[in-house]
């Protein structure tokens, strides 16, 4: 490990995508994001890749599908707004099978809405924002430091199964700074041979074809269920999370991205009061970890999502407790942060209103 | 050791250097930093607030609304963060910029005419410093030497030789406390 810097969010995933290896940036700038573009336009050039400003977001995404498909590492990073210009292209990045890694810095909605952090694009992350039967990987940092580190992971989850991967973070975690160690990463050690599916040039006279079109009804369900299998078998092996108290805990939190900071203090602070709260942050948004949701619901008496959305993450939480225990929400919107006393009155409440009486004989 | 400041006045006056230079120390000590600026359109010749959260230990949550120690540079921030210092910590405001008086009993309260003092070493960009100086007299949970060395990395090589006289913008603002104190009758 090397030394640490203190640096903004936006600027250490910046920092660490040249780091990965990425060849080639395309973006459009948009606050609250603009440090990224405004890094990689300073430093990217000169360290070995291609810094583009493209004249919009729609542009931005389909050179990605340009550089992707000749098995380069391409990127790009927008916020909110940004993001659901690009959905269509990404729709066919999917189908196309092209490992690349998409940034969205969340910033409140809907709308052109407002510059302040929000969680608000959720649904739209692993929902799918754009058509067809279609999954991204999705990580959810809630540090600097995991603003770094996931990009490493993003490009190596990305090439590892031709999919691509979204790091969805917010205004805040972008526009913060805290102290960052960059990793020792050996591009060289990370490659994938691409060779079978990249189109390089005909040197070896195999006519390789990079497409999401394909007009034959049996074709196109062939390759439906080519992508399942493959988000099943992410949903399998990729799942990521963070446990925090949750061992004797009869109430958890889950929470994500800077939520799951602010509900960590609630955290502390109830068990200074002697309530066993505990926290299950999600790092996978897709895959999501719907086993430790399951198993958490047979252990404790109630859970509290916490989000700045009006609930999104909820509905996948409720999914995979299935009714067995009272699922509760707090969230703000609009670029408003829950602060952890908010969420510290909210469980207070949770408390004097259970009656364990009432769920063992219903 | 788990410090969490807020540093609030108009854009413009240095709040968010001030609180990068006090991140950039904690750094320097080892100390788990956090650095979360307010962003938005209402920056230039608004008001500008940033936290900053110096621990021994991890830091869980950025977002914070009750402090140990805030730093006002006008009154629109008095009004508003008055009220967030945590019962017994410290309020040190800027003496020019603030017309009615903080009324609370149960914090330290001093009054840092660092304006003046910056007009005296006849740079008025300096005031950030002298009030930085007051906060390291106040809360003594990092040295004179540390912000020394934050400097360095974040002023750009071009203003280093602006470090002496920073240097000495911080020991004023160190003496200005120990006299503010006194006068209080607090120390």
């Amino acid at each position: 490990m090397s030394q640490k810097h203190l640096m903004k969010g936006n600027e250490a995933l910046a920092e660490a995508a040249i780091r990965a290896g990425m060849k080639g940036y395309f973006g459009y700038p948009i606050t609250p994001q603009s440090e990224l573009l405004e890094y990689l336009s300073v430093h990217l050039n000169n360290r070995g890749g291609s810094f583009v400003q493209a004249e919009s977001e729609i542009a931005a995404i389909n050179m990605v599908y340009g550089a992707a498909g000749i098995g380069e590492r391409a990127m790009t990073s927008t916020s909110s707004p940004g993001f659901s210009l690009m959905q269509e292209c990404i729709s066919y990045i999917a189908c196309a099978e092209l490992p690349c890694l998409l940034v969205n810095i969340v910033r409140g909605g809907p709308g052109l809405g407002t510059i302040q952090p929000s969680q608000g694009d959720y649904f739209q992350a692993v929902k799918g924002g754009g058509h067809g039967d279609y999954k991204l990987i999705v990580l959810a940092p809630n540090s600097v430091q995991e603003m770094a580190d996931f990009v490493y992971l993003g490009f190596d989850l990305a090439d590892k199964y031709r999919n691509p991967v979204l790091i969805l973070s917010d205004g805040a975690l972008g526009q913060m700074m805290e102290a960052v160690k960059f990793p020792d990463y050996d591009i060289e050690a990370h490659k994938v041979d691409k060779s079978e599916w990249a189109t390089t040039g005909n040197a070896t006279g195999t006519h390789k074809v990079i497409t999401s079109l394909y007009i034959k009804t049996e074709k196109m369900e062939e390759v439906n269920l080519k992508l399942q299998a493959k988000y099943r078998e992410i949903q399998e092996k990729e799942v990521r999370y963070e446990t925090v108290e949750t061992e004797d805990a009869d109430l958890v939190i889950v929470a994500f991205g800077l939520s799951a900071r602010v509900a960590h203090k609630a955290v502390d602070i109830c068990r200074e009061q002697g309530m066993k709260v505990g926290l299950l942050r999600p790092k996978t948004l897709f895959p999501f970890p719907k086993d430790q949701i399951k198993s958490l619901a047979e252990q404790v008496d109630q859970m509290l999502v916490v989000e700045m959305n009006a609930g999104q993450m909820l509905e996948d939480v409720q999914l995979n407790v299935s009714g067995k225990i009272p699922v509760e929400f707090y969230g703000r919107m609009g670029g408003l942060i829950p602060t952890p006393d908010e969420i510290v009155n909210k469980i207070k409440s949770m408390y004097e209103q259970y009656n364990p009486m009432e769920v063992t004989h219903v | 050791m788990n410090e969490e400041i807020i540093i609030a006045g108009f854009g413009g006056q240095g709040v968010l250097s001030m609180g990068m230079t006090l991140a950039y120390s904690g750094m320097v000590e080892d100390k788990e930093v956090v650095w979360m600026p307010s962003y938005g359109p209402e920056m230039r010749g608004g008001t500008a607030n940033c936290t900053v959260i110096l621990s021994d230990k991890k830091v869980s949550s950025p977002i914070i609304n009750q402090f140990d120690t805030a730093i006002i540079l006008n009154q629109p921030s008095m009004d508003k963060f008055e009220s967030a210092v945590k019962p017994g910590g410290v309020l040190m405001y800027e003496t020019n910029n603030i017309i009615n008086q903080p009324t609370r009993t149960d914090i330290s309260i001093f009054s840092i005419p660092a304006n003046m003092e910056s007009v005296k070493l006849q740079n008025k960009k300096i005031m950030n410093m002298v009030m930085l100086g007051a906060f390291l007299s106040a809360r003594h949970v990092i040295p004179l030497k540390s912000i020394i060395e934050a400097l360095k990395k974040v002023l750009p090589e071009r203003h280093h030789h602006l470090i002496p006289l920073n240097e000495q913008a911080l020991t004023r603002g160190m003496e200005l406390h120990k006299v503010a104190a006194n006068s209080e009758g607090r120390s």
